[in-house]
C-alpha cells in the first residue's frame, strides 16, 4: 500500500519544510507576542483615544480571512510605485517577509485581544492592596498586575500559538516551500496521498502535540496555584495531571 | 475604480455564502451526532467522536480540504471505475463544503456538548415530573435552552467558517478570493481587488454579528443580564 521508498526518500524533504513551518512560526509568534502586550493594554484602557484605535485594529484583522491579508501584503502592495521604488521593496516583494508580516500582524489581534481579556479581569482588590503597601506604579505593573494577566491568559495563548502553526501552512500559497507545500509537490509528482498529504499530516500532528505539551507544563508551572493536588503534602504526592483552568 | 468587476466579483459573494451556508448546515449535523455520541453512554461511541475532535483540530484545515479533495476524488473514481461507469470529477463545492462541515463540525461538537451539559439535570426530571413526554421535553425544555447557551460558540464558529472558506479557491472553487484573483491579473489592479473582498469580508462580519447578538438577546429574554453572558 505505502510506498516506502518514497517515504524514505521525500522524509528529507519534509524535514527541511518542518525548518521552514517551525522558522515561521517563531518568528511570527515573538513579533506577535511584543506588539499585542502594549496594543492590548491600549485595548483595555478607559480612554477611548486609546481603546477606540486597538479595537478598530483587532476587529479588521479578525473580520477577515488571513489568506486575504496575505494576499494583499504579497500581491497587493506592489501595485503601487510608490512602494515599488520604496526602500522596503526587497523586502515587500520576498514572500518569506510578507509572510511573517502577515502572520504577524494577524496573531498580534487576536493575542492582544485575549491578553485584553485578561487584563479586564484583574480583581481590582489586587492592584489596591499592592498600592496600599506603598509599591510604585511601575512595581504593580511588573510584579502584581502582569504576572496575574498572563496567568489568566495562558491557557487561551496556547490555543492561539497552535492556530498560528496551522496558520503557516497558507504560506505555501506564495510560494514558500514548508510542510504542506512539500506534501503538495509530492502529491503533484507522484499523485499519492499517504506518502504526501498523509506524511504532511503527521508532521503537524506532531508539532501539534509538541505544542500542546509545552503549554501544558507552562500552565502547571503558572499556574500551580490553582491544582488542588499541587498542595498535598510531598508524602502523599503523586504525578500531577494537567492543572484546572481559570 | 473597479473597471466593472464589481458584479462579478459580488457574484463570487453569493458563492462564498453559499459554500457558508451549506458547510455551517454540513457542520450542524456532524456537531448534534458528535456530541450525542460524546454524552453517550457507549465507549466505542466517545472513543470515535473523540478521535474525530482531536484529529480535526490538530491538523490545519487547508490540509484537511487538500486530503479530502484529492484523497476523496482518488477513492470516488477506484470505486466507479470498479463498478465500471468510468472516470467521474469531485465537484470542488461538494469537496469544500463537506471538507469545511466536517472540519467545524469537529468545533462545534465541542459547542453543543457544552450547551447541552449547561442545563441543570433538574429541568428535564422536573418536565417528567409533570407528566411531559420525551419528545415534550426535548422540545420545551432542553432544546430552547441549549440553543441559549451554544449561540456564543456558535457564532465563533460562524465567524471562523466565513473566513475559512476563502480556503476553497485553492481547491479551484470560483469564489470571492478567486474571482478577486481573475480581476486582479486582468486589471493588475491586486491591491484593489483584495482590498475590496475584504471589506466585503468585514461587512459580512459585523452583520452576523449583529444578527446573531440580536438572536441571543431573543433567546436570553427572561434571563437575568448577569447569567446570560
Amino acid at each position: 500500500m505505502i510506498n516506502w521508498t518514497l517515504v524514505r526518500e521525500m522524509l528529507p524533504v519534509f524535514w527541511d519544510g518542518l525548518q521552514m513551518t517551525l522558522i515561521l512560526l517563531i518568528a511570527s509568534a515573538i513579533t506577535g507576542l511584543l506588539l499585542a502586550v502594549p496594543l492590548a493594554v491600549a485595548r483595555a484602557a478607559r480612554s477611548r483615544w486609546l481603546s477606540w484605535p486597538a479595537f478598530g485594529y483587532t476587529y479588521v484583522i479578525r473580520g477577515t480571512p488571513l489568506l486575504v491579508q496575505l494576499f494583499i501584503i504579497y500581491y497587493g502592495l506592489p501595485q503601487f510605485g510608490l512602494i515599488r521604488n520604496s526602500a522596503l521593496w526587497p523586502l515587500l516583494r520576498d514572500p518569506w517577509f510578507c509572510a511573517w508580516l502577515a502572520f504577524t500582524l494577524n496573531t498580534t489581534a487576536y493575542t492582544a485581544e485575549i491578553f485584553a481579556g485578561a487584563i479586564r479581569t484583574t480583581p481590582p482588590g489586587e492592584i489596591e492592596a499592592a498600592r496600599a503597601m506603598g509599591l510604585t506604579r511601575a512595581q504593580v505593573f511588573r510584579d502584581v498586575f502582569w504576572p496575574g494577566a498572563w496567568r489568566r491568559a495562558l491557557p487561551q495563548y496556547g490555543n492561539e500559538i497552535v492556530q498560528l502553526m496551522h496558520a503557516t501552512a497558507l504560506a505555501s500559497t506564495v510560494t514558500i516551500v514548508e510542510i504542506l507545500r512539500v506534501g503538495r509537490d509530492v502529491y503533484t509528482n507522484y499523485l499519492v496521498i499517504p506518502e504526501s498529504f498523509g506524511l504532511a499530516a503527521l508532521f503537524y500532528l506532531g508539532l501539534t502535540v509538541l505544542l500542546t505539551t509545552m503549554f501544558r507544563l507552562l500552565e502547571r508551572h503558572f499556574l500551580r496555584h490553582l491544582d488542588p493536588r499541587a498542595s498535598a503534602t510531598p508524602a502523599q504526592a503523586e504525578p500531577r495531571k494537567a492543572p484546572l483552568h481559570a | 475604480m473597479f473597471h466593472g468587476y464589481l458584479p462579478m466579483i459580488l457574484d463570487g459573494l453569493r458563492i462564498t455564502l453559499s459554500v457558508a451556508l451549506v458547510s455551517l448546515a454540513v457542520a450542524s449535523v456532524f456537531g448534534l451526532m458528535g456530541a450525542t455520541a460524546k454524552l453517550s453512554a457507549s465507549p466505542v461511541l466517545r472513543a470515535v467522536a473523540g478521535t474525530y475532535t482531536t484529529v480535526i483540530r490538530a491538523l490545519p484545515d487547508l490540509l484537511l480540504m487538500l486530503i479530502v479533495f484529492y484523497g476523496g476524488q482518488i477513492l470516488l473514481n477506484r470505486f466507479t471505475t470498479a463498478q465500471g461507469w468510468g472516470y467521474v470529477d469531485v465537484n470542488a463545492f461538494a469537496a469544500g463544503t463537506i471538507t469545511l462541515g466536517f472540519v467545524f463540525g469537529a468545533y462545534l461538537t465541542e459547542t453543543f456538548r457544552g450547551a447541552i451539559l449547561a442545563i441543570p439535570r433538574g429541568q428535564a426530571e422536573a418536565g417528567h415530573a409533570i407528566g411531559l413526554t420525551r419528545g415534550q421535553v426535548l422540545r420545551d425544555i432542553v432544546l430552547p435552552q441549549m440553543i441559549r447557551h451554544a449561540i456564543p460558540g456558535f457564532t465563533n464558529n460562524w465567524l471562523v467558517l466565513l473566513k475559512a472558506t476563502a480556503l476553497v479557491s485553492i481547491i479551484g472553487l470560483d469564489d470571492m478570493v478567486h474571482r478577486a484573483s481573475l480581476a486582479s491579473a486582468a486589471t493588475r489592479e491586486p491591491f484593489t481587488f483584495y482590498a475590496l473582498i475584504g471589506v466585503i469580508y468585514l461587512g459580512v462580519t459585523t452583520v452576523s454579528i449583529l444578527a446573531l447578538g440580536a438572536l441571543n438577546r431573543r433567546v436570553s429574554r427572561g434571563v437575568r443580564a448577569e447569567a446570560a453572558r
